[in-house]
């Protein structure tokens, strides 16, 4: 293998044109492919959030009408959530990365690996064939309105039970990954927290995906056929929908945040230059995370009628999903006590995700009290809680990835001082944005209205002003990525990981010979770390 | 890893499963009144387990697999159970 002829050349320069890519098993390739196609449906779903925000600059009409406007919030929720964000940072980051912190040369089926992309790619299309027809009822299709509807909910639907098929086989990919490929000594003791998340979070992926397919099916079998089980009149009942719904949406929050919960522990002790805090706790939180996950989904649904004593008990366990969560914020924070603390653009994304991430896991907690919800659900406080978690959280950490990988992945350099140039614009664009809404919400502006009261003029013109310097910040943040400065060598932040103990960019079988691992992942202010 | 003779075992399960949708057909002729869902179930879920035995190879295979096995079953009860509580508790306005 050693003198194998795809060797000296790295998985960038091994083959050019179309086919080499879209035909390629390579994990990397795969990964990168993702990266891409997760960022265009991430820019075609912030046009639509753009033009929405630009609608509420003033009360009644500004420039889209109202089943324009419904039209549009469903595009920009369905598309995040299934083309951006449940992919995300696992399917891209995942799939560049797992492979080789394990020490292994791919993962364990690489065909199907692309066959999961190719399944991305069609249940992508689908989706996006609706806006022939496209559907205004909400990323969420509640029934009973997803029923009647006259807009295009079977191919939206469709489209995502053909996308529930790509995750469920990317999770089973990196499962058995994880489980057989790892390299000699690399014991579930030493394995990078990146990979403790991807675990947790294929272990969901695999097992609530199933649940939302056969959900969305019953939807359109009960519009095809008048199947009658959502539908009270045939005895049907319509909150069971949100049942099945959540059942998967709850667990699904958890695809999205836990990887990017992995990079920030990844990224913190290499610019902490110490020792990951509490390696066990972290990685054991992701666990408890995925079990506890499956157990909270009626926080949801307290308003929608569904039992007293059912809410109560929801309430309570939703309470307790807060713990594992705080026991990685805490660990994060002791890692940066007293280390020589670097802030680079990756760190600053990284910072900004611990303190937006915490700003909205805390205002969740509000919404999974009882008495506070049914104040503040279905208002601007739950959109300002999500974008909290799912930006602050997800889409910073997916930056913060995107910028410490950079020279691994692309083997260039970017401007750091641009880099934190854009940081600066995004964070305040973000908060400008989405804390009023939280203000917005506690005064009772209900999600998703098209209009809104006079005395909501200010705040809303506050959050739509923050849209333009979001947006700005993420075009020099893309100005910056696409204009490297130079080539990188092969470790420039000095990670003592293994992605970084071979060249920049990686060659296409990863590791000439593979690895033992005889240390920890995390040894940074130790001899280990001089030698690296 | 199998029995010494699998395709005798194939066989007697396949037989057995051929036994068992007979059940299946032969008791949907009789009226349980609310068994009947609950007999069904019972029926197809023993076919289910005896192919995951037997036909997946389930009964050969180490602790790891049998936990991903029947993880999902507790899950499965899970959303049954919590969805069943809200119903049977909902009090009408």
């Amino acid at each position: 293998m050693t003198d194998h002829h795809d060797f000296d050349k790295n998985y960038l320069e091994n083959g050019k044109g179309f086919k080499s890519w879209f035909f390629t098993v390579d994990h990397k390739r795969l990964g990168v492919m993702y990266l891409w196609a997760i960022g265009v449906f991430f820019v075609l779903a912030a046009i639509a959030s753009f033009l929405i925000r630009f609608e509420h600059l003033s009360p009644g009409q500004t420039i889209i009408s109202a089943q324009t406007y419904n039209v549009l919030f469903t595009l920009h929720g369905a598309v995040m959530v299934f083309l951006f964000i449940v992919p995300g940072v696992a399917a891209s980051f995942g799939n560049f990365l797992i492979p080789l912190m394990i020490g292994a040369r791919d993962v364990i089926f690489p065909k199907l690996n692309l066959y999961s992309f190719w399944i991305y790619c069609a249940g992508s299309l689908i989706l996006l064939l609706s806006l022939a027809a496209p559907v205004d009822t909400g990323w969420t299709f509640y029934t009973p309105y997803s029923i009647d509807t006259g807009t295009n909910v079977i191919l939206v639907t469709f489209g995502v039970f053909v996308l529930g098929f790509s995750s469920i086989l990317t999770g089973i990919n990196f499962i058995v990954s994880m489980h057989k490929l790892r390299a000699p000594g690399l014991t579930w003791d030493r394995l990078p927290l990146f990979c403790w998340a991807a675990y947790a979070t294929s272990l969901l992926q695999v097992l609530a995906t199933p649940v939302v397919g056969i959900t969305l099916l019953l939807l359109i079998g009960e519009r095809y056929f008048g199947l009658g089980f959502f539908d009270p009149a045939k005895g049907g009942d319509p909150v069971l929908f949100q049942h099945f719904f959540w059942f998967y949406s709850h667990p699904a929050v958890y695809i999205m945040i836990l990887p990017a919960m992995g990079i920030i522990s990844e990224v913190i002790p290499v610019f902490s230059r110490k020792p990951i805090f509490g390696y066990k706790a972290i990685a054991y939180s992701s666990l408890a995370i995925a079990l506890i996950s499956f157990l909270v989904w009626g926080h949801h649904m307290f308003t929608s009628g569904q039992s007293k004593l059912i809410n109560i008990i929801f309430s309570v366990i939703t309470f307790a999903v807060a713990v594992p969560t705080a026991i990685k914020v805490f660990n994060w924070l002791w890692t940066m006590y007293k280390g020589s603390v670097e802030l680079s653009a990756a760190m600053l994304y990284s910072l900004a995700f611990i303190f937006l991430f915490t700003i909205g896991g805390l205002t969740g907690l509000f919404l999974g009290a009882l008495a506070a919800d049914v104040h503040l659900h279905d208002t601007y406080f739950v959109v300002a809680h999500m974008h909290y978690v799912m930006i602050g959280g997800t889409v910073f950490g997916l930056f913060s990835a995107i910028h410490f990988w950079y020279p691994k992945m692309w083997g260039k350099m970017f401007d750091e001082f641009k880099a934190k140039i854009a940081f600066t614009l995004i964070f305040i664009g973000f908060n400008i944005v989405f804390f009023p809404q939280f203000i917005l919400g506690t005064q009772g502006m209900p999600r998703r209205y098209f209009n809104y009261a006079p005395e909501f003029e200010t705040l809303h013109q506050l959050s739509t002003y923050g849209t333009w310097i979001l947006g700005v910040g993420f075009i020099y943040m893309l100005y910056t990525l696409f204009k490297p400065v130079g080539a990188a060598d092969s470790n420039p932040y000095r990670s003592v990981s293994l992605e970084w103990q071979m060249p920049s960019p990686p060659p296409t079988l990863n590791f000439k010979e593979i690895p033992t691992v005889t240390t920890s992942t995390y040894d940074y202010g130790t001899k280990v770390e001089q030698e690296a | 890893m199998a029995s010494a003779n699998p395709y005798k075992t194939y066989l007697n399960i396949w037989l057995l499963l051929m036994f068992l949708t007979f059940i299946t057909v032969y008791a949907a002729e009789f009226d349980f009144g609310a068994l009947n869902v609950p007999i069904a179930l019972l029926i197809a879920s023993v076919k289910a387990g005896v192919v995951a035995l037997h036909f997946m190879h389930l009964k050969y295979e180490d602790s790891m697999t049998w936990i991903f096995a029947i993880y999902p079953l507790f899950l499965l009860f899970l959303l049954i159970a919590f969805s069943a509580t809200d119903i049977f508790t909902r009090v009408a306005n």
